[in-house]
């Protein structure tokens, strides 16, 4: 496919190798291929992707070395990120620098926490619970969002108000207490963390869903598809979201941030990852108590989110204007 | 006769509205045959459009029909009874929504909307919608359906369909878009087309060509069409028998040229005269004067007498139905006029009143005062 929208009746661009199509032929402006190769055409959406790109290979790595290995990775080069070390060295600086507690040495390059543990180590291991929360977080609150948003747009009357209400009033609660809440409620993990945290992006997703079904259901191609006797089902599953893909997609990266933030949140007053698994926010309100001896200590955790949470807005900000069709770039 | 294919009687639709009820389509009746293009006429807001959904039955809330039948091929697709409380319900051998769906919309019945621009989904490809249209109403498998599809696209006349198939609807033109419409509603083989101002939105040199197409086609695959449309050179143009809608009710029907050349509706003759022709030179057009009524509140008497130039006193009184006015041995024409001799309720003996056709509220647009009977 060209990237002009130009019509010409017999000039082709792709002509000729229709036969060659197949199962993979490109039926959709929406789908992976299609993100994809917009994705590759816009900067801010490419900066955006690398830096997810690179948190989520960190966190897959994280992730295989703590499941699979056990840290035999992280042994192997630098320190277990959970286990204390047997010459503890507190709150050392990282290396090039001085504080009370002592000078920077190269084995810990950005310095140990309060208990000796290496901070690389800890923050490179804490990306695989930011980037899991904020990634399973978005997913329950996408496909709640979305069933309830869909059904309610697309039936209205009595079902559209009992749903929307019901989504309201989660929506009404603040939601670090809904969240802290529903913890307490039903136990102070990390599970019931991302899953809290889900429930609370369901309403955000059920909104924007649900407005766009509500648009879309009164478009002519939709009354066609009914004359054409397609099933109620399919026309919302086939139709009407596949034409809300870009905006969902764009709420849902945002989201990811957004969920890591809050977890990180969580983290810090206690209520998420539980020492001494290695988690950016529960590293952040260890350093509270040092902040002003060892300030590097808060300021790496707090870099990683930084980074990460930018990453997805930036991607996020960037697939707007990707997907955006009137934009041509 | 044979049967007729579509047999609509007495059909009416209701909107029930926060302002009242709102009688779009008020008690229509026509029959389709088979091969027939039948024309359905009228200004904007006639319940032209209400009528054709109440075919397929998919007028939506808050619209409701509420009374009449429609038959189709023997089968009944909409249909009430009273039982035994005297209450109205859909008779047993009603299609349920569900047979609606599988047998009759887009196997038996297609539709053709009218705004091409906006009639296919713009996030998936041309082929594919076509595609997915026949796999549904025909099944067959996936390949099948393609080849089907690329077929139809060729036979609608677009070039090069096997390299277009893959292309999004922005990429085609409006009159190729009408096209592929067509495709889509001939794809699945139905007994009859509903056509909803298909041609509209075209400008009038692809008009032609899509009408010309149309009716090759129909010679073809001998579909029956119900053409909707406002546009009397169109109904010249392709339809056999025309239906003129008025109001949400039909106040002339009649063969397509018995219509232009022995017209009995004083709104058709209106019709006829606001629209430019090349067999009579005119100095100017004459617009119908005024607007078309609110159908919630109709005109009591003949709907049209507000805007008729001939009206008179008994036209505010009676409410004329549709009656039989040709002669023996010609094709029926129906009219719904008290002018003619049929209706024999005193029309040539009342006295003539002043309405916005007469000049009496000064055109009606210009002045607001004297609008109160």
């Amino acid at each position: 496919m060209s990237t002009n929208s130009a019509t010409s009746d017999d000039d082709t661009p792709n002509g000729g190798d229709e036969s060659g199509g197949g199962p993979d032929e490109v039926e959709a402006r929406v789908g992976l291929r299609y993100t994809l190769k917009q994705v590759r055409q816009d900067t801010t959406a490419r900066v955006g992707s690398y830096i997810v790109g690179f948190m989520t290979l960190v966190a897959i790595f994280a992730a295989f070395d703590y499941y699979v290995l056990n840290y035999a990775i992280a042994e192997a080069v630098l320190y277990n990120p959970e286990a204390d070390p047997e010459q503890v060295r507190r709150l050392l600086p990282p290396v090039g620098m001085e504080n009370q507690f002592g000078e920077g040495v190269i084995e810990h390059p950005l310095g140990t926490d309060h208990r000796g543990r290496d901070l690389l180590s800890r923050t490179i291991y804490g990306t695989r619970i930011a980037m899991t929360v904020g990634f399973l977080a978005t997913a329950i609150g996408l496909g709640g969002g979305t069933v309830i948003g869909a059904v309610s747009g697309y039936y209205g009357g009595w079902i559209d108000d009992v749903l929307q209400r019901v989504t309201e009033t989660i929506y009404a609660i603040p939601f670090l207490v809904l969240v802290i809440a529903f913890m307490t409620a039903f136990g102070r993990n990390l599970t019931f963390a991302m899953i809290g945290v889900g429930i609370t992006a369901v309403p955000v997703f059920n909104r924007l869903i649900r407005s766009r079904v509500v648009s879309i259901r009164e478009e002519d191609y939709i009354e066609a598809a009914r004359a054409a006797g397609v099933k109620d089902r399919n026309i919302i599953f086939q139709h009407i979201i596949p034409n809300s893909f870009a905006p969902v997609l764009v709420q849902a990266t945002l989201q990811v941030g957004v969920s890591i933030l809050i977890v990180a949140g969580l983290s810090f007053l206690g209520f998420g990852a539980q020492p001494p698994t290695p988690s950016w926010g529960q590293m952040l309100s260890a350093s509270r108590a040092y902040m002003l001896p060892a300030p590097t200590f808060s300021i790496f955790p707090g870099i990683a989110i930084l980074i990460t949470v930018i990453g997805f807005n930036i991607l996020g900000d960037g697939l707007q204007d990707a997907l955006d069709p009137r934009i041509n770039n | 006769m044979t049967e007729p294919l579509l047999s609509v009687r007495d059909l009416k639709t209701q909107f029930f509205t926060e302002d009242g009820t709102v009688r779009a389509v008020d008690g229509i009746s026509f029959d389709v045959y088979e091969g027939e293009i039948v024309g359905l006429v009228g200004e904007s807001g006639a319940g032209k459009s209400v009528a054709t959904s109440s075919i397929l039955r998919l007028v939506d809330s808050p619209g409701e029909i509420v009374g009449g039948e429609i038959e189709f091929k023997g089968e009944t697709i909409f249909g009430l009874e009273e039982d035994d409380a005297g209450e109205l319900r859909p008779r047993d051998e009603m299609l349920s929504e569900s047979e609606m769906r599988e047998r009759i919309r887009g196997r038996e019945i297609a539709i053709i909307f009218q705004d091409p621009m906006e009639s296919l989904n713009p996030v998936f490809t041309v082929g594919g919608q076509l595609r997915e249209f026949i796999e549904i109403n025909r099944d067959l498998g996936a390949d099948e359906a393609k080849e089907e599809a690329i077929d139809m696209l060729r036979e609608v006349g677009i070039p090069a369909p096997e390299s277009r198939y893959d292309e999004y609807p922005h990429q085609f033109s409006g009159g190729m878009r009408q096209r592929v419409l067509i495709a889509m509603a001939l794809a699945c083989e139905p007994d009859l087309i509903i056509a909803d101002e298909p041609t509209t939105a075209l400008d009038v040199t692809v008009e032609g060509e899509i009408l010309e197409m149309v009716t090759e086609l129909q010679e073809k695959y001998d579909t029956s069409f119900i053409w909707v449309t406002h546009d009397m050179s169109v109904v010249a143009e392709i339809c056999d028998r025309v239906n003129v809608m008025y109001l949400g009710e039909i106040i002339e029907q009649a063969e397509v040229d018995d219509l232009f050349y022995d017209t009995k509706h004083p709104y058709t003759s209106a019709l006829l005269d606001s629209m430019p022709r090349p067999d009579r030179t005119v100095d100017e057009l004459r617009p119908i004067q005024g607007v078309m009524p609110e159908a919630i509140n109709p005109p009591a008497g003949c709907r049209f007498h507000s805007r008729c130039p001939e009206a008179r006193e008994v036209c505010r009184e009676v409410h004329p139905e549709l009656r039989d006015l040709s002669e023996e041995g010609e094709p029926v024409h129906t009219a719904a006029c008290v002018k003619h001799d049929a209706f024999d309720v005193g029309y040539d003996e009342s006295r003539s009143i002043e309405t916005q056709a007469t000049g009496g509220f000064s055109a009606g647009l210009t002045e607001t005062g004297g609008e109160a009977e």
